[in-house]
Parts: C-alpha cells; sequence; structure tokens
C-alpha cells in the first residue's frame, strides 16, 4: 500500500515539477532572449522575446482574473476570462467527448471488421488512410452545409453537432489502424489453440483477440483524444461555431495587437481540454489494468 | 469580414451538387403567421453587421412579419456557398468574391448594396515615405490573399508597378502585429477594425497611444481603385418566386430601418452587438459602428441602392487586375441577372412612406476615442 501511495505522491510531484520548469524555461526565456528574437542570415532562428509575443506568465494568470471585455464591464455583467474560458471548455468538451466517443466506437468496428475479412482491409484500408489526407479546410464547411439539412429524428442538428463530427472524423483513424494491428497480435499458436477448442470467431474475439490487444488499444485512444480536440478546435473556427474555445482562440487573436495575454488564456484553455481527455484515457487504462490483474 | 478559401470552393461546390436532394425549403417555412428567414453572414458578429442585429433586436424584421435568424460566418465559411447550397435565404458578401462565386456556378443575385464605400485601407508608418501606391514599390507589402487583395493590386497596377516583382508581397495575419514591428512596411486594415487596432496599441517609445499622425493610409475610395463591399445576395432560383420576392422586399425594408436606426443611435447598436456575444472592446466597437456608418452614409441614391457606375468600376477591376499568380478576379462580364435594385426601390418605398430617412444627407459621423485594447 505504501509503495503505492508513494509512487502516486511521485507522480503529483513531478506533474507540479513539470509545470514549474515549463514557467520558468518560458520567463528564462523572457529575460536572456531578445526582444526581437534572433535571426540569421535573415530568418528567425528565436522568436521574439518582447511582451506583445511572450507575455509574462504572471500577465496571463492575471487576465483570468480581469473582465472578458475591455471596458465593458457593465455590458456584460463584467464576466472574468477564467469564467468564459472555463464555460468555453465544458462546451467543447461536449463536442469532444461524442466525437471521442463515436469515433472510437467506428475505429473498434472497422478493426474488426478489417480483421475478419481479409478482402474488407485490403480494401478498406487504403481509404481508411486516405480519409486523413482530406484537409479539414475543405471538410468542415461540407459537414457544416450537410448538418444544416440533418435532424435527428424531431431534434434538429445542432452546430456543435457538425464539431463533433469533425471531432470524430479525427478520431477514428488511429483507434482503426491500431486495435486492427492489436487484433492481429495473437501468435498463430494462440489462434490454433482456440482453434482446438473449438471456439467460434465470436469466442476468438472475446477472449483471445480482445484482451491481446488492450496494449494496441489504450496508445491509439491516447491518439485518438488528441486527435479529436484538435478536431473539434480546428472544427469551431473553420464553421465559427460559437460557445467553444476553439472559437474563443481566434477571437481573441484578434486582439493580439494590443492584449497578447488574452489570447494565452484561450490557448491554456485548449491545453486543459487536451489534459482532461488525457487524464480520462489514463483513468481507463489504469482500471483496465486493475481489473486485469484482479 | 473577408477571408474566403477560393480554392475550397470548387470542391465545395462539387461535393454540394452530390449532397442530399431533398432539401427542406426553409423560406417556405411559415411558424405561426411568420417567414422564417436566415441570413449568412460573413464573419463573427461585430458592428459591420450592426444592422441586421439591430432589425431582429428592435423588431424591425417581425414588423414585416419576418423571423429572422442570424447565422455568424466562420474562418471557412464562404457566405455565397452557403446561400448556393439553400443553407441560408440571404447573405452579407463582398462583390468582387461573390462574382467569382457565380463564375463557379453559385446561382446568387445581388439585391441591395449596403455599403457604399470600401473601408479598405493599405496602411503604413508615416515615416516610411508611403504617400501613394507608387511608393510602395521595393516595400514589404502585407495582405490577406483570398481575394482581398485585388484593390491594392490594381492601385499597384494603376501606379506602373508589377505586384508580382516590384513589392514583396507578405501573407497578414489576424492582427496588426507585423506592421508595428516593422515586419512588414505597409499592412492592409479596415478602416473599422485592423486601423483601430493600431490606434489602440501603445507606442513603446513613448508610451502613450500611436496617433493616426503615426501612420500614413492609402484610401482606395480616393484612388479610385475601390471595389463594393458588404451586400445583400439572394439564391437567383428562389427570387424567381413571386412569394420569396415578397420575402426579400420584407427582408430589405427590415435590415435597412436596422441600418437607419444604427445611424441615429450608435451607442445602442454597439451595445446589442455587445449582447450578442462579440468578444472586442467597447470603444473599439463604438469606433467600428462610426467607420461602418461612414460606408454607408450618406446614401445619395437611397441606402442599399447599387449605384451603376461604381458597379462597373467594381467589374472592370475584377476583369483586369491580375493577382500575384497572373489571376484575375472573374473572366467574362456578369450578365444581367447578377443584381437588380427591383426589391431595395421597393423596400425603400415602404421605409420612405414610414417617415424614415433613407438617405441621411445630414449625417455626421462622431468622433470616436479609442482607449489602450480598445477598452
Amino acid at each position: 500500500m505504501r509503495g503505492v501511495a508513494g509512487r502516486r505522491a511521485r507522480t503529483a510531484v513531478t506533474a507540479v515539477a513539470g509545470v514549474l520548469l515549463a514557467v520558468a524555461v518560458w520567463e528564462l526565456y523572457k529575460w536572456v532572449g531578445a526582444d526581437d528574437g534572433t535571426s540569421v542570415l535573415g530568418v528567425r532562428v528565436l522568436p521574439r522575446a518582447d511582451d506583445a509575443a511572450m507575455p509574462h506568465v504572471l500577465d496571463v494568470l492575471r487576465r483570468f482574473g480581469e473582465p472578458e471585455l475591455a471596458g465593458g464591464a457593465e455590458l456584460d455583467q463584467g464576466q472574468v476570462v477564467g469564467l468564459v474560458v472555463l464555460r468555453a471548455c465544458l462546451f467543447t468538451l461536449r463536442a469532444v467527448a461524442v466525437g471521442f466517443g463515436v469515433g472510437a466506437l467506428v475505429g473498434l468496428l472497422l478493426a474488426v471488421a478489417m480483421q475478419r475479412f481479409r478482402v474488407v482491409e485490403r480494401g478498406l484500408l487504403p481509404y481508411v488512410v486516405l480519409s486523413q489526407t482530406v484537409p479539414l479546410i475543405a471538410l468542415a464547411p461540407a459537414i457544416a452545409g450537410w448538418g444544416g439539412r440533418l435532424s435527428l429524428g424531431s431534434y434538429p442538428w445542432q452546430p456543435w453537432m457538425s464539431v463533433a463530427t469533425i471531432a470524430a472524423y479525427l478520431a477514428f483513424f488511429p483507434v482503426a489502424v491500431g486495435m486492427l494491428r492489436g487484433l492481429q497480435s495473437p501468435p498463430p499458436v494462440a489462434e490454433e489453440l482456440m482453434h482446438s477448442y473449438a471456439a467460434g470467431w465470436w469466442h476468438t474475439l472475446v477472449k483471445l483477440r480482445l484482451p491481446a490487444s488492450t496494449p494496441y488499444l489504450f496508445p491509439a485512444l491516447r491518439l485518438a483524444g488528441a486527435a479529436a480536440v484538435v478536431g473539434a478546435v480546428v472544427g469551431e473556427i473553420s464553421t465559427g461555431t460559437r460557445g467553444g474555445i476553439g472559437r474563443l482562440v481566434i477571437e481573441y487573436s484578434r486582439e493580439a495587437t494590443a492584449d497578447p495575454a488574452k489570447v494565452y488564456t484561450a490557448m491554456l484553455g485548449a491545453a486543459l481540454l487536451g489534459l482532461v481527455v488525457a487524464g480520462a484515457v489514463g483513468i481507463a487504462e489504469l482500471a483496465s489494468n486493475r481489473r486485469r490483474a484482479t | 469580414m473577408r477571408r474566403m478559401i477560393g480554392g475550397a470552393l470548387a470542391g465545395v461546390l462539387a461535393l454540394a451538387a452530390c449532397g442530399t436532394a431533398d432539401e427542406p425549403d426553409t423560406a417556405g417555412g411559415d411558424t405561426g403567421g411568420t417567414t422564417a428567414v436566415k441570413l449568412q453572414l460573413q464573419w463573427f458578429v461585430q458592428a459591420q453587421f450592426a444592422g441586421y442585429i439591430a432589425a431582429v433586436d428592435k423588431g424591425f424584421y417581425r414588423e414585416q412579419g419576418l423571423d429572422v435568424q442570424i447565422l455568424e460566418g466562420g474562418v471557412d465559411i464562404v457566405p455565397q456557398t452557403v446561400l448556393a447550397q439553400g443553407q441560408a435565404d440571404f447573405a452579407v458578401a463582398w462583390v468582387p468574391k461573390a462574382l467569382a462565386s457565380r463564375e463557379q456556378g453559385a446561382g446568387i443575385t445581388e439585391i441591395a448594396q449596403v455599403f457604399q464605400r470600401s473601408g479598405t485601407y493599405q496602411v503604413s508608418f508615416a515615416d516610411s515615405g508611403i504617400k501613394a501606391p507608387a511608393d510602395l514599390k521595393g516595400k514589404k507589402v502585407g495582405n490577406w490573399g483570398f481575394g482581398n487583395e485585388f484593390e491594392l493590386f490594381a492601385a499597384m497596377t494603376k501606379a506602373g508597378l508589377d505586384p508580382g516583382r516590384d513589392v514583396t508581397l507578405v501573407q497578414q495575419q489576424f492582427d496588426m502585429q507585423a506592421l508595428l514591428r516593422r515586419d512588414i512596411d505597409a499592412a492592409q486594415a479596415m478602416s473599422y477594425n485592423e486601423y483601430a487596432q493600431l490606434l489602440e496599441a501603445k507606442d513603446p517609445k513613448t508610451g502613450a497611444l500611436y496617433q493616426p499622425s503615426d501612420f500614413t493610409v492609402l484610401n482606395w475610395n480616393d484612388i479610385g481603385t475601390a471595389m463594393l463591399q458588404d451586400a445583400v445576395w439572394a439564391n437567383s432560383e428562389k427570387l424567381r418566386d413571386s412569394a420569396f420576392q415578397d420575402t426579400a422586399v420584407k427582408f430589405l425594408t427590415g435590415s435597412l430601418k436596422g441600418w437607419a436606426y444604427c445611424r441615429d443611435n450608435a451607442a445602442e447598436c454597439r451595445d446589442l452587438v455587445v449582447k450578442r456575444g462579440s468578444k472586442l472592446g467597447a470603444s473599439h466597437q463604438l469606433w467600428q459602428m462610426n467607420e461602418v456608418n461612414k460606408l454607408v452614409w450618406p446614401s445619395p441614391g437611397g441606402v442599399g441602392v447599387l449605384d451603376e457606375t461604381a458597379w462597373k468600376q467594381t467589374v472592370d477591376l475584377a476583369l483586369t487586375t491580375k493577382n500575384q499568380d497572373g489571376q484575375t478576379v472573374i473572366t467574362k462580364q456578369p450578365e444581367a441577372a447578377a443584381y437588380t435594385n427591383e426589391y431595395v426601390q421597393k423596400a425603400l418605398d415602404a421605409l420612405k412612406a414610414e417617415g424614415v430617412d433613407v438617405n441621411g444627407t445630414s449625417f455626421q459621423p462622431t468622433t470616436v476615442e479609442l482607449k489602450e485594447g480598445g477598452a
């Protein structure tokens, strides 16, 4: 028991130290780096370190506590940036969660189908790979356009569903490819053993292939989680969906000329979202490992 | 505001062509005596669209029996494509870009020219000595591309410069940092947005805000290469239906009443825009409202009426100006169905009967003091 507690404490300390180190590196570079960056032969190799490009960490943190609208406290009841960012993160989290869930499920089903039928693998895998080369800027407006004509029963299509669709589109890929590899991972000996038990395809899948694929599943889910966050953020920017963190990033970046700290608040929000998703996958992996251990 | 992905357009249109055929007819959707109408903006909610927002919030559309839903733009949302696909009933789009989409097959018709003037500037520091387009020679010239650069290119061509060789063209970001840090010598800026951002920033040398005297502005309206900007477009096919024609007149009546209202109540319209969720600062939004009013008013021919001379200038420049890739906006004259003043005239008659001033002859812009960060 003490070992587990100790390991957890060490993990927490490492995590905090990592954040502090990042802050220290940021401030150190601001301190030693040239305000105008460093250029070699006219090409800037080191970024600018002035306050407009790299605001002090403290300024960014302070910005979280200030009203969102510069000079507009009486217009929007003085909402602080931190609250707005948090609410935007929660909004985007819904699209990320739905996109991640749907994407993972689709990826899983595709992997099972491809493992079951060689002809499906040969026919489908190139298209699965090809699907990820379609640029998002072409895809996002098209998805938003189709979405405008759909409804789920009596429930009309919401703009965030287009964003979730884009997230799912990016998230299914690593799961499909990773799980296919995982399902194919049991050695022939194991398959032959299942065969000798007269186990059918379904039993082989549930008893052998799925358990064997967990080492492939979780890395794939981590990638899918990151892809879902990127997809949701980019999808929001691309389709102009109001309410989420991606939209805040682009809205705040328009004020970068005079209020650079504000842009970083939204970016930190997006990073937080990524951490939450990665954390969720991590917890799921932990739970899965524990169940196997018992 | 701007930014359209021209290359993506053809692909999107092609995709749309093989999309679902049984699309619901949004304009026909009667909901309890009012007609549901969707308006697609070119960009996020900001004072650039204050007239439409005011028309919703002050009930001017409701007076006309319309229930108008405003759809915000995004980075990759091309309003005229949304319109051509039937996802919206009306769209706000710049004329040259919409003409380019028309040439690629988008069935859209301009029904009102809300902005009478161009709001695009090319701004440089006063000490760079760029007082005329010819002075851009050998300079680093920022522009947004994606069809927003043609006024600049026309001015350079007119001044005898080859935009592809005589200047260094730089793709500009959303903010004005590049100019302030002198990475570029001249930057594209909208009078109602990016130019204000410059005046909201602190000059590190003096510690005070930059002043208009720190900059020189090339204004395409004065140079003669201005192209028409914010206009209301409708789906050409729907426009053949007489019921939709009535809707168009009603929509314009409400919209133009909104613009007249924002002319007379700039501060209140700013507040309406902020309530819609714009994130820009308070003084910045008021500046934007005031500058946008300058683009709309005065309207000698009546607000929303397309001036044929300005249209011709826009079309001529769109036909003749080449960008750095040697491409023009359009390759042939748009046919007659590209625009009509028919509906806007009817809307103006209705407004005049109501006693609304549709010319704004006595309009006087106010002086808005910008504060740091647009506060």
